[in-house]
């Protein structure tokens, strides 16, 4: 049996802007994928237990209050405690170019700023994770 | 995953007896793709299954269904007990895809080392989810949680098959969905055992609830007589009469000696769905081996009609002589 790729998405920090994150979401779900919406205001550690008992390949997080250099190296931080970094991990939402570098460096696969079409950040995750 | 290469059955089913959370969902996983490799593992925990109380919760969406639940863990968890969750959501048949959307409800427990939540999609086969869903529960069940939840969407004879998985069966039900014709023709109100009215603060509810209660009256349910419970998930209101009439149901149960008797019925199903899930694959296996899958073709061309067919199939993996020829 083919088995569906799982994808949870989830919106760490305290910004309430989750339009991004449910139209990826759906586009997800149409391009045949499981997904696990966490909703808003999650912190990492919520993130990283509901990615682990869903057992997912990819964690979507979006963060649009700038607090993503903080958000998201901790998710990468606790995958590594839990044993669980086959987990991919990918960001999006406002992130400065700059900022880009030390979050790849921090474990973040990739990061998909404003204005990327949906198909391309599914193509990756199609691309990246193997089963 | 890389399972068998990294690590023996063994250890797998000791890391999910030692609460291994990671392990139990990866195995939860092999379970719901059918891989034989789960099944092996749940063979070996299967003498520690048996001891948790299993409670299927269906009805419409959008009746709070997983607000509720989340209420339920927050009872359960204050009586002191761990508890797991399957929410199952629909698959869309036109892409595979699901958006599994129940856990949001129940995120403030992602932390919780007692509580373990996992969705699923329906993934279009009807009786393998139901088989799918019954494993899991058996592996939440071996690894240690004595309340398991599976909340689905009521809707079809599919979701009976699966609450049905369950030892007690919670019906959900809200006013504003129609009259007293839709409580008695929905054939999901037969199955409850109890029976919540959720949203009760809202207009409509007493109608709801007398309108079960008469159903109620009318049928015949042994000595078990479904209790209707108003429940608002918003304000914990009615949660903990609920979660006692669920406690209360598994007794009677127990008590008159039903609990068995209804698991093995489940077990035989178990059994059986799998044997002919089994011979439907080695069959049109040997066909295929044989013959290619020229027969789908001729299928849709109307060269063949599907209940000749049938027989063809049949006959040929029976190997055509051990079967009364038809005069």
């Amino acid at each position: 049996m083919e088995r569906p790729i799982r994808v949870l998405i989830a919106k760490p920090g305290l910004d309430g802007h989750d339009r991004g994150a449910k139209v990826l979401a759906r586009a997800m779900r149409d391009a045949g994928m499981e997904v696990v919406y966490t909703g808003l205001r999650q912190t990492p550690q919520q993130i990283v237990e509901a990615a682990i008992q869903e057992d997912v390949d990819v964690i979507g997080l979006s963060c649009l209050s700038g607090a993503h250099n903080h958000l998201f190296p901790e998710v990468t931080r606790l995958l590594k405690e839990q044993n669980a970094t086959d987990i991919l991990v990918i960001g999006g939402g406002i992130i400065p170019e700059e900022d880009i570098p030390s979050l790849k460096a921090a474990g973040i696969s990739e990061i998909f700023t404003p204005g990327t079409p949906t198909s391309v950040a599914i193509d990756y995750i199609k691309e990246h994770v193997t089963k | 995953m890389t399972t068998s290469s990294t690590h023996n059955q063994t250890s797998w089913a000791q890391r999910i007896l030692d609460g291994d959370r990671r392990s139990l969902a990866q195995v939860i996983s092999l379970l719901e793709n059918q891989e034989q490799e789960g099944f092996n593992i749940l063979k070996e925990l299967y003498p520690h299954t048996g001891q948790a109380h299993i409670i299927g919760l269906t009805g419409p969406p959008g009746a709070g269904k997983s607000s509720l639940v989340d209420r339920m863990i927050q009872e359960i968890r204050t009586r002191g007990h761990k508890v797991a969750v399957v929410a199952v959501d629909p698959t869309s048949p036109f892409t595979g895809g699901a958006i599994l959307g129940d856990r949001i409800r129940m995120q403030r427990w992602a932390s919780d080392p007692g509580v373990y939540i996992r969705s699923m999609g329906t993934r279009g086969s009807l009786g393998g989810l139901a088989q799918a869903v019954y494993a899991t529960v058996q592996l939440l069940d071996a690894a240690g949680y004595p309340y398991v939840l599976v909340e689905t969407v009521g809707v079809g004879q599919s979701e009976v098959d699966i609450v049905q998985v369950a030892d007690t069966v919670v019906v959900v039900s809200v006013p504003g969905l129609g009259d007293d014709v839709q409580v008695s023709k929905a054939g999901i109100m037969e199955i409850g055992d109890i029976f919540a009215v959720n949203k009760a603060d809202l207009p409509g509810s007493q109608r709801v609830i007398i309108e079960l209660e008469s159903m109620l009256d009318l049928g015949s349910h042994g000595n078990w007589r479904p209790p209707v419970i108003p429940t608002v998930a918003t304000t914990n209101q009615g949660v903990s009469q609920l979660v006692t009439a669920i406690q209360d149901h598994y007794a009677f149960l127990k008590e008159n000696n039903l609990l068995m008797e209804k698991r093995l019925t489940r077990q035989k199903e178990s059994v059986l769905q799998r044997l002919t899930e089994r011979i439907r694959k080695d069959i049109t296996e040997l066909w295929t081996k044989e013959h290619g899958s020229q027969i789908w073709q001729d299928l849709a061309a109307k060269r063949i009609d599907p209940y000749t067919l049938e027989e063809q199939l049949y006959l040929n993996w029976k190997g055509g002589n051990t079967v009364d020829k038809k005069d």
